[in-house]
């Protein structure tokens, strides 16, 4: 088993004046199943991003090694897989047709047995060829599970997972999120019950607020 | 090979929805059609041609070449390339779509003006096929460098040949001259000067994107 680790060093990240969290650091290693919480507008979503690469923080870095080696941040993204409400995909390809373009983006062979895997265990197998402009938000938001899974990525970042989901939706994400959190680390930033209560340790982002940030 | 997906993904996308082909294409029909109707009879002279030329051109490009990285922004998939893909792949992708946009676009624009306009007469043609190259090279990288930079702006449609304008002037002012001197009939060797600035200007447009674009996609 390849072991993956995500390690922050004194994370601080502010819009303008405002200090959304500041000196963080945490380890991620090898696998399981991490929480982050923290009230609406606390910055889930903003570390999130941070820790994916696509934000950047204001001081402080974040590093990950894969095997033992730095991951460069123009490869990170073959190591990642995330979730999100703000994330979408594009609604004039059918679900294959996503599928298959990240493939080709990624330069990755489309791994056809796992994604058809996934498209059953989503219950999009039946829907995988009609475009997901006529898909549910609840359909898109599985389809969302499959695109960030289909390359077996070793870190995988879910913000509000269960959003749009039914119940036999969220059973599916319970159960692949399980799956996978034995052999990779597994992020949720939620603060759904439910979802924290698959995490082996959770992080309140509330205790990394500066308490004079209401005096700058 | 991954900006090559990329541009596929992106030519699928453009021929599933129009968005960039229909607006340039009504663009160029309207501007030669207003040109045409208020000449009139009238035979206009070289200088003018070429100077129409390329102010067509112009804003043919600010009408559809923002939509590389502006669409993307406002559909919300611009963050399903950042996890998909380097930085320096999603530009690659976008700059083959945005030239291959530019020279079909600039074909029929010379298509048309070469069947509509009496004056625009090509005596040099290697000189004006070096300009149409060069020109839609540098057309074609500052576009979609200024794309990704307003499109995370508010008033995008503005701020666009506003921000162009400036950074697009020096290839403007070079290629209407250009254009003038194969009209002209100039020779190849006496407009090598020119031929110069608008391939340094390519170079340094090119570097300056490569090493910009980092900063403009993240945040």
């Amino acid at each position: 088993m390849s072991s993956y680790s995500v390690v922050a060093e004194n994370l601080n990240k502010s819009f303008g004046r405002r200090l959304i969290f500041t000196n963080l650091n945490f380890n991620f290693s090898d696998n399981g199943i991490f929480g982050i919480t923290g009230p609406n507008g606390s910055g889930k979503s903003t570390l999130i991003k941070i820790i994916a690469g696509v934000n950047t923080a204001t001081h402080g870095k974040i590093i990950h090694q894969h095997d033992g080696q730095k991951i460069v941040p123009e490869k990170l993204h073959n190591y990642i897989g995330f979730v999100s409400p703000y994330l979408f995909l594009y609604d004039e390809f059918t679900a294959w047709e996503n599928l298959s373009y990240t493939s080709d983006i990624r330069e990755i062979k489309l791994n056809i047995e796992r994604v058809e895997y996934l498209l059953n265990e989503f219950l999009l197998y039946n829907r995988r060829n009609d475009d997901v402009k006529t898909y549910s938000s609840g359909m898109k938001q599985r389809l969302k599970f499959i695109f960030a899974l289909m390359h077996q990525p070793q870190l995988i970042i879910l913000d509000e997972p269960t959003s749009n989901l039914d119940d036999s939706g969220k059973e599916s994400v319970y159960k692949i999120i399980e799956e996978e959190g034995k052999e990779n680390i597994v992020l949720i930033a939620s603060n759904e019950k439910q979802d924290l209560a698959l995490c082996n340790s959770t992080l309140a982002i509330e205790d990394y607020k500066n308490q004079t940030e209401n005096r700058i | 090979m991954k900006a090559y997906a990329l541009f596929r993904k992106d030519l699928h996308s453009e021929l599933r929805t129009r968005y960039a082909v229909n607006s340039l294409a009504m663009f160029i029909i309207v501007a030669i059609s207003v040109i045409l109707f208020s000449i009139g009879q009238e035979k206009i002279n070289e200088n003018l041609t070429a100077g129409l030329f390329w102010v067509v051109i112009f804003f043919s490009a600010m009408s559809g070449l923002a939509r590389a990285f502006v669409s993307e922004e406002e559909r919300g998939t611009a963050l399903t390339l950042q996890l998909i893909a380097a930085p320096s792949t999603v530009f690659s992708g976008k700059l083959i779509f945005n030239i291959v946009l530019v020279f079909a676009m600039n074909t029929i624009i010379s298509l048309l003006y070469a069947a509509l306009f009496e004056s625009f007469v090509i005596k040099n043609f290697p000189l004006f096929f070096t300009t149409f190259v060069l020109g839609n090279i540098g057309l074609a990288v500052s576009s979609t460098i200024i794309a990704a930079i307003i499109a995370k702006a508010g008033s995008k449609g503005t701020l666009y040949p506003v921000l162009s304008f400036p950074i697009l002037l020096p290839l403007i002012l070079t290629s209407v001259s250009l254009t003038l001197s194969s009209i002209d009939g100039t020779s190849f060797a006496e407009s090598i000067f020119e031929i110069a600035i608008v391939a340094c200007y390519d170079v340094i447009m090119i570097s300056a994107a490569y090493m910009l674009f980092d900063f403009i996609w993240k945040d």
